[in-house]
């Protein structure tokens, strides 16, 4: 628990170093009246939502709405990503030519496109055949997204675990699906937290991308936002600031994973 | 790799094969595949826009979205469905590099989102009579307004303008202030508070923000209305639909007729623009 508690303190000193030098240089230099106070209620308010809705209660702002689409999209799509990458990873290393072709190629394809334009292509041709939401489209092309890379993490995990693990399993009498699930990928799973963590960090943030397909994101949220009270730093500072609490909650969580496994070493 | 690409090849030949039989050939099949058809048979009117541009379309604290075109959708909702048809409006928020490809993808029916009629947008989209002409308008320092009576006079050495990163007011300065000194912001609110700090002489930008800027600004600013480009506005549907056109250019000219459109035009651009700058200004 050390560790944690240091690296939050150190995180909370640099914000507030940053912060107060930013704050304070750049209020001398720009004429920039400050509203935060116009911040709280796009997070949450209390009231009706409309003339018509008779229930006042405690409702989600225009921030807020955008922070849930976003988190919630998040963690489909690294659900998804984490079962895509697992069977791509040991797909690459089989020795059957088509398995191994296709699962290159999907790597290889998802990897060297950019994601806007396979957004593009699953909800607006793939989308519109199979009659997927914008939600569905943009989970799925976010999954598949990340899934290539999660593939090449999972790959390079199994291939860092020393062939003689592969081998006394085998010899023990394991078939290659026991030795795959109860030797080599509980060791592969550990090394390979730290780069899934980056990865899934990056997840998050491309997210905002799904905009384009109708789809009202923590990002697209804070820019409607702007266009409408131009409060500009405040809202965006303040989308900077919940999108480091969805890196960095997850950032918190695969450090206690990676420590609950460094019992066993 | 290569029967993948065959498979992809194959989905795609067949799939806009499908796509192309459903092609109608005679008058009435012209008529069922209308746009009308299919919303009165879903019912639901399904609006796709871009809730960044006040006032026609924008999103509140609450995230609402609410506007001159919202309001005129809620209408068109009331004349195609009878009473309580503003509830049968499904109005899409996505961002505007989406907003084409997602109407002729059928993903809604029409877009309603202050959107220019440019010619090059009409080869893939139609447009109905367009129903609101915007101009490039100027904000200038309230004591320079004796100084500037028309663009004409800004076109000097020393003189700076300002404007945002990338949009038509940036060009439009580009092509009749050349001796200017053009300086553009990544958002149009900083733009305007430079002429209101007094740092530059003249923000050009669309007549309906310079209007909200020199209401919150009146202190220090003026606007200039004398447009200074021509960019009609105007509903956007899918090629090849007469019938929706038809009954979309009708409904335009019964709402412009029978007072609704002078009702509406004073609610958002005149109060929603002083609500706004008496908000901004606190």
């Amino acid at each position: 628990m050390t560790f944690s508690k240091r690296s939050l303190i150190t995180l909370l000193i640099l914000g507030i170093i940053i912060g107060s030098a930013y704050y304070f240089f750049a209020t001398r230099g720009i004429t920039y009246i400050w509203h935060w106070e116009k911040i709280p209620e796009m997070l949450f308010y209390h009231g009706a939502k409309s003339a018509e809705d008779a229930a006042p209660r405690l409702r989600m702002g225009i921030l807020m709405i955008g922070f849930v689409l976003t988190l919630k999209i998040s963690v489909f799509s690294i659900l998804f990503a984490i079962i895509i990458g697992t069977i791509v990873g040991i797909a690459r290393l089989s020795n059957e030519p088509v398995t191994k072709g296709l699962s290159l190629a999907y790597v290889e394809l998802i990897r060297n496109t950019p994601l806007l334009v396979q957004i593009y292509i699953i909800y607006f041709f793939v989308g519109s055949l199979l009659r997927l939401s914008a939600f569905a489209a943009g989970t799925a092309a976010l999954s598949i997204f990340a899934g290539a890379y999660v593939g090449e993490i999972v790959r390079a995990g199994i291939q860092s675990i020393h062939k003689g693990q592969m081998e006394a399993s085998r010899s023990l009498g394991m078939s290659y699906a026991q030795a795959m699930r109860y030797i080599v990928l509980p060791q592969a799973f550990k090394r390979i937290i730290p780069p899934l963590a980056g990865q899934f960090i990056s997840l998050i943030k491309d997210s905002s991308l799904v905009s384009v397909i109708a789809l009202a994101d923590l990002m697209f949220q804070g820019q409607q936002a702007v266009a409408r009270t131009y409060h500009a730093f405040e809202i965006y500072f303040t989308v900077a600031f919940l999108y480091l609490v969805m890196t960095f909650t997850l950032s918190m969580a695969t450090q206690y994973i990676e420590r609950r496994l460094a019992i066993s070493d | 790799m290569k029967r993948l690409v065959f498979a992809l090849l194959v989905a795609v030949f067949v799939g806009s094969l499908s796509l192309g039989s459903a092609i109608a050939l005679t008058p009435e099949d012209i008529a069922k595949s209308s746009a009308l058809e299919e919303i009165q048979k879903r019912g639901e009117l399904r609006v796709g826009l871009e809730a960044g541009y006040q006032p026609f379309e924008m999103q509140d604290e609450k995230g609402n979205i609410v506007g001159f075109d919202v309001d005129m959708a809620y209408e068109m909702g009331k004349a195609l469905f009878g009473e309580g048809g503003e509830k049968k409006v499904k109005l899409i928020n996505t961002a505007w590099e989406g907003i084409i490809p997602a109407l002729m993808t059928h993903k809604f029916d029409i877009i309603m989102s202050g959107m220019t009629v440019l010619q090059s947008r009409n080869l893939k989209i139609n447009f109905c009579t367009p129903y609101y002409y915007i101009g490039q308008c100027l904000l200038i320092q309230r004591k320079d307004k004796d100084k500037y009576k028309s663009y004409h006079d800004l076109n000097k050495k020393g003189v700076i303008i300002t404007s945002k990163l990338g949009v038509t007011g940036a060009f439009t300065a580009e092509k009749l202030l050349p001796n200017a000194t053009l300086r553009l912001f990544k958002m149009e609110g900083e733009g305007a508070l430079q002429v209101a700090n007094g740092l530059a002489d003249a923000f050009i930008y669309d007549e309906p923000q310079v209007r909200v800027f020199a209401a919150m600004y009146r202190d220090k600013t003026v606007g200039i209305y004398e447009p200074l480009t021509y960019e009609p506005l105007a509903w956007a549907i899918r090629k090849g639909d007469p019938d929706f056109l038809n009954w979309l250019n009708n409904f335009l000219a019964q709402v412009r007729g029978d007072g609704r459109w002078e009702q509406l035009k004073e609610k958002w651009f005149v109060e929603y623009i002083i609500e706004m700058a008496g908000k901004q200004k606190q």
